[in-house]
């Protein structure tokens, strides 16, 4: 167990709480560093995957986890940002431009967007969301003389100067480096009065409002930023595929970012990192257990998807807080060894199964 | 000029007059009551105050200014806070955060600063922990500072709420039925309080009531309405003892054995 003596007010403020937990992230940036020198060139490309996912799903977590806004609609910023950063570096504008760019664009359609969904909630915004991804699909098939319609678009690999990312390794840094700022920038807000009130919100509209937060001013908000930062992994994506076409950007993939964040565990940064990691890695996980399963079982059409909705229902059923609910428990049960109780998290999980979620 | 005042405020859902015509006034630096039955529409004065629903007729004032129409999150920003009836915390975070969260109106930073953290965001958060601090030593909640709301006991999120509404520094605070679900030993704590929310902290309040006691012990005015309309306001002991507020408390025959 510890016991922590605080000083000083900014030792609740500061971004790692203990030394010892700087200390491992620390350790973790290393390792992911290390990576490359590792991992063959396929599961680096895996990796490279989790890091651009993750920064799309870290604005989802956001928007979905921290504000409570429901979103079946972030396939379309996803759409959006890879759409702009091709478009703006087939043109010639230098990527780390059109990388910002695109972030941009979608976090304006994301005020836009956040606007009539000031007056929705629940699943009436998640079908509002979902009306809005399949408008942004359809003009992406449409507006052939921007997007080459169905055809798609071959985007080049990106460029910093005379730096090319065209090489696994060094793309898996850029995606890297962004991911982390991504992660910075979202807790920097988590631990100052936009977050909080985003929080708030979640909590109690009605609260918030005495408390002087202007619902439709952070509502926005947190639409913008989600929107953001899922369209800075769009084009991240865009660039680490090097062809997009409309294809790429449908409803599923919408609940493939929902369902990561889910798993992940609502309302935790760390949640979105596992939860795209974990979803990632669950292809190949069937794949190696297909080997295990009894025939009839592997060969079934469907399964991959089967999974998922399981995995998915699994969670939602017993562990609301995802693999980082898990995660903190696992920790907890060591720390307080011998004296863990199991009563301690019961509470936290009735108030979540209530009816407010 | 009156601090807070609500001029023939009138409202009706469907057929219901839940507020006719009511009228008073509030100095300041007073602990004004309202007291009534259930269903007298007390709540409902509150709730129009902050705009959760709106008037049909009628203002109100503060500061001399009209704020009957402005946006419910402006209220705030005015410096009106206020506790609700059933508690409204945000449940799934501590109580330091939920005193943060009073310091909202006190924002001055933007989301690019504050995603950025710069220096002067440090600071901010920095005087808004201090004034965090400040009404955790005033409510002797120090033992809950960093726990989650949710699983506290019922007296103790009610004088969380407490502490948000003082977080946000107003000039005229709303509590509405403080002492409901508090015990006795809250209760008396509460009354302290109220008292030197009024005397060190300068602040006005308007306190919804059920309970006699605490509105005897804090009051300094009181307004006692039924069915939407008033029924009598004025000095404490006078409200209290009046005989139509007997009779809309004990009814026609209690009012008879008490007199």
């Amino acid at each position: 167990m510890r016991f922590v003596m605080k000083r000083d007010y900014n030792e609740d403020i500061r971004l790692f709480r203990y030394r010892s937990t700087f200390f491992w992230y620390l350790a973790l940036v290393a390792g992911c560093l290390m990576a490359p020198l590792v991992l063959d060139e396929y599961l680096l490309s895996q990796l490279t995957f989790v890091c651009m996912y993750s920064v799309a799903t870290v604005g989802l977590m956001l928007l979905t986890g921290y504000t409570g806004q429901i979103s079946m609609g972030h396939a379309a910023f996803f759409a959006i940002g890879a759409y702009t950063s091709a478009i703006l570096t087939n043109h010639g504008v230098p990527f780390l431009m059109a990388l910002v760019a695109a972030g941009f664009l979608a976090g304006l359609v994301g005020i836009v967007i956040g606007l009539p969904a000031l007056r929705l909630s629940g699943l009436y915004l998640a079908i509002a969301t979902m009306a809005f991804s399949f408008i942004v699909e359809e003009i992406l098939a449409r507006w052939e003389s921007v997007t080459r319609g169905n055809m798609g678009m071959m985007v080049e690999p990106p460029s910093i100067g005379p730096l090319v990312f065209e090489s696994e390794t060094r793309y898996y840094y850029l995606s890297l480096v962004i991911l982390i700022l991504t992660i910075v920038a979202a807790r920097n807000l988590l631990r100052s009065p936009t977050g909080r009130a985003m929080v708030a919100i979640r909590d109690s509209e009605v609260a918030s409002q005495a408390m002087g937060i202007s619902l439709a001013k952070f509502k926005t908000m947190a639409f913008a930023i989600s929107a953001f930062f899922t369209g800075v992994g769009g084009s991240l994506y865009a660039h680490k595929l090097t062809f997009i076409n409309p294809e790429s950007f449908t409803i599923l993939l919408s609940i493939e970012l929902l369902a990561m964040v889910i798993v992940g565990g609502l309302g935790s940064i760390h949640g979105a990192v596992f939860g795209t990691a974990f979803i990632i890695f669950l292809p190949q996980i069937i794949i190696m257990t297909k080997d295990y399963m009894p025939k009839y079982l592997a060969e079934q059409t469907g399964l991959e998807p089967f999974i998922y909705g399981v995995m998915i229902m699994l969670f939602i059923l017993f562990e609301p807080l995802g693999i980082y609910g898990r995660w903190r428990k696992t920790k907890f049960y060591f720390e307080m060894f011998p004296l863990y109780k199991k009563d301690t998290f019961r509470r936290e999980k009735k108030y979540f199964k209530a009816e407010r979620h | 000029m009156a601090f807070f005042e609500a001029r023939d405020i009138s409202i009706s859902f469907g057929g219901l007059k839940a507020l006719n015509r009511v009228s008073f006034q509030v100095e300041e630096g007073e602990v004004f009551s309202i007291i009534g039955p259930n269903g007298a529409g007390k709540t409902t004065i509150f709730n129009c105050i902050n705009r959760y629903y709106t008037l049909d007729e009628g203002t109100f004032v503060f500061g001399g200014k009209d704020i009957t129409r402005a946006r419910p999150y402006a209220i705030a920003a005015k410096g009106i806070a206020r506790t609700f009836q059933n508690i409204e915390l945000f449940k799934n975070t501590t109580v330091l955060d939920n005193l943060l969260l009073g310091r909202h109106r006190h924002r001055k930073t933007s989301f690019l600063s504050e995603a950025l953290f710069l220096p002067w965001v440090r600071k901010q958060e920095l005087r808004n922990r201090e004034k965090a601090e400040e009404v955790i030593d005033f409510l002797d909640l120090q033992a809950y500072r960093d726990q989650q709301v949710a699983g506290l006991p019922y007296g103790v999120q009610k004088t969380v709420e407490l502490g948000r509404a003082l977080a946000t520094e107003p000039k005229l605070l709303l509590l509405d039925e403080p002492s409901s679900g508090m015990n006795m030993e809250e209760m008396e704590d509460l009354s302290y309080w109220i008292t030197d929310i009024k005397e060190e902290l300068g602040i006005t309040i308007l306190m919804v009531e059920h309970n006699m006691r605490l509105v005897r012990k804090v009051s300094d005015r009181v307004l006692a309405m039924d069915f939407g309309v008033v029924i009598t306001q004025g000095e404490t002991k006078e409200v209290l003892e009046h005989p139509d507020v007997l009779q809309a408390y004990l009814g026609e025959e209690g009012a008879a054995t008490r007199s």
